[in-house]
């Protein structure tokens, strides 16, 4: 494909002040668009907030989000992927310190 | 379609409704202004003391683990990253000086790919393209050669192939890792081998040989299923069993109603033929319903699955150690959050100059 596509489009459509718009994230699909949409909708700021994946052959998604209060709706999305890698770390620590507990069944399974 | 009626112990926020036809509060609620005076708003603390993830079982081949309160969306984008976005090495490019066995290139190229190596992807470097250039960074050099001859020392009388010649079998121990540049010494301590020497790629007669040429590269699962981590990831969710106190289970019917059951589920007092559940063992109910076949146990029971409770099984094949694929996931995903962070930070700034963001057409 195009050599210098852009990782996030904002699409035609848009409040001059970003307090309602659409996104389309190139290179990604459900896996971050459903935790994200679930990470906007978290925000009590975040009035809607929906993502589809357009076409299947095509690697993108479009996150549609709307804001109360005209705030912008860009923030919002860098919050949210703040929030979503804190998560991430937060499972993380959990699974690794459940992990060097040793407190679980070992067994040996033939390959 | 109206909502079947529901007995005391369900709790429409935490827990799935499985009946006999149907499944009831799917979708989960937790969110900012979905209940009149609660937040539900994002909580970092609230989450941290809520998350409950905790290993039950690991083996040499697969872990299983409990991850409790997240949400679906968290614990799918997991399950689909360990398939699909988790890079391995594998053979991509294979070059045929000589084939003369009964498969056919393209079918034992096809073969030869979905060979599991133990190479640690964390040593090579992915390729931009496929038009890009091979280099000690990003390819691994294997070489396929093999002959198939009679065994003069075979025994008389013999019909076992593997007797009558030798390399009647070509097997994935054939594989010959072939160093470029400073792969040697990069490499030395765990040279790149298949992680089973026992794949049959194909069978040889006398006469028939096998020079190859296998140049393995760094993918994902995305791409192509030979670059998969993973033989299984799947995650279900934690079958709760709800019991009636209303309508107890009458004692003469209680071992049957056990029996509706997976092993060790119910248990049935021997004495007053109470029923209680082993809420240890409810993670073994197979939810198939029976218990809804017979009416006698109308109006009894609930069966339901809680709905942030993701008992997951991860089976690795290949490179991973099964412990260490679920923080590989992690990782990938804070590294495509962190991709998309960056340029919705760029897109931020720009936006804070004169002028309006430019919007363009799709």
């Amino acid at each position: 494909m195009t050599e210098s596509m852009p990782k996030i489009k904002i699409m035609k459509g848009a409040t001059p002040d970003l307090s309602a718009a659409t996104y389309q994230i190139f290179d990604e699909s459900h896996t971050i668009g459903n935790a994200l949409r679930w990470m906007l909708m978290k925000n009590p700021k975040v009035e809607f907030c929906g993502y589809s994946v357009p076409h299947p052959s095509e690697n993108l998604i479009q996150l549609r989000i709307q804001m109360y209060d005209e705030l912008s709706s860009l923030t919002a999305l860098l919050d949210a992927l703040g929030n979503l890698d804190s998560l991430c770390e937060t499972v993380d620590d959990a699974y690794r310190t459940s992990l060097a507990s040793g407190d679980y069944e070992r067994w040996a399974e033939k390959s | 379609m109206s909502n079947p009626t529901l007995i005391n112990g369900f709790d429409t926020r935490r827990h799935v409704g499985v009946h006999a036809e149907q499944v009831s509060h799917v979708s989960s609620t937790d969110y900012p202004g979905h209940y009149p005076g609660e937040d539900n708003s994002w909580d970092l603390d609230a989450f941290k003391k809520r998350l409950n993830l905790k290993v039950q079982r690991l083996s040499n081949r697969s872990v299983a683990f409990d991850l409790v309160g997240v949400d679906a969306s968290i614990a799918n984008a997991f399950r689909r990253i360990l398939i699909a976005e988790v890079p391995t090495v594998t053979v991509e490019r294979v070059y045929v000086w000589d084939n003369t066995s009964v498969v056919v290139d393209e079918v034992l190229a096809q073969r030869i790919g979905l060979i599991p190596l133990n190479v640690d992807p964390s040593f090579m470097d992915m390729k931009e393209s496929p038009s890009d250039q091979a280099t000690d960074r990003n390819t691994l050099v294997f070489r396929l050669r093999v002959a198939c001859t009679r065994n003069k020392n075979a025994p008389k009388g013999s019909t076992n192939p593997n007797e009558l010649y030798i390399n009647s079998d070509v097997l994935s121990s054939h594989l010959e890792w072939v160093p470029q540049g400073e792969q040697m010494t990069v490499m030395a301590s765990n040279p790149p081998a298949p992680t089973n020497p026992n794949i049959v790629l194909a069978k040889l007669r006398p006469g028939q040989e096998i020079d190859m040429e296998l140049h393995a590269i760094k993918g994902v699962g995305k791409d192509h299923a030979k670059f998969c981590p993973v033989a299984t990831a799947s995650y279900r969710l934690l079958p709760k069993i709800v019991l009636n106190p209303q309508k107890p289970v009458p004692p003469h019917l209680a071992e049957k109603f056990q029996k509706c059951f997976s092993p060790g589920v119910i248990r049935v007092d021997p004495r007053t033929k109470a029923i209680t559940v082993d809420e240890e063992k409810a993670r073994n109910e197979s939810m198939s319903r029976e218990v809804y076949r017979h009416p006698e146990f109308a109006g009894c029971v609930q069966l339901a699955r809680v709905r942030d409770h993701f008992l997951f099984n991860i089976e690795s094949e290949g490179f991973y150690p099964p412990e260490r694929l679920l923080p590989e996931a992690i990782a990938v995903m804070r590294g495509k959050i962190a991709n998309i962070r960056k340029v919705a930070e760029a897109l931020l700034h720009d936006s804070d100059g004169p002028g309006d963001v430019e919007m363009t057409d799709t």
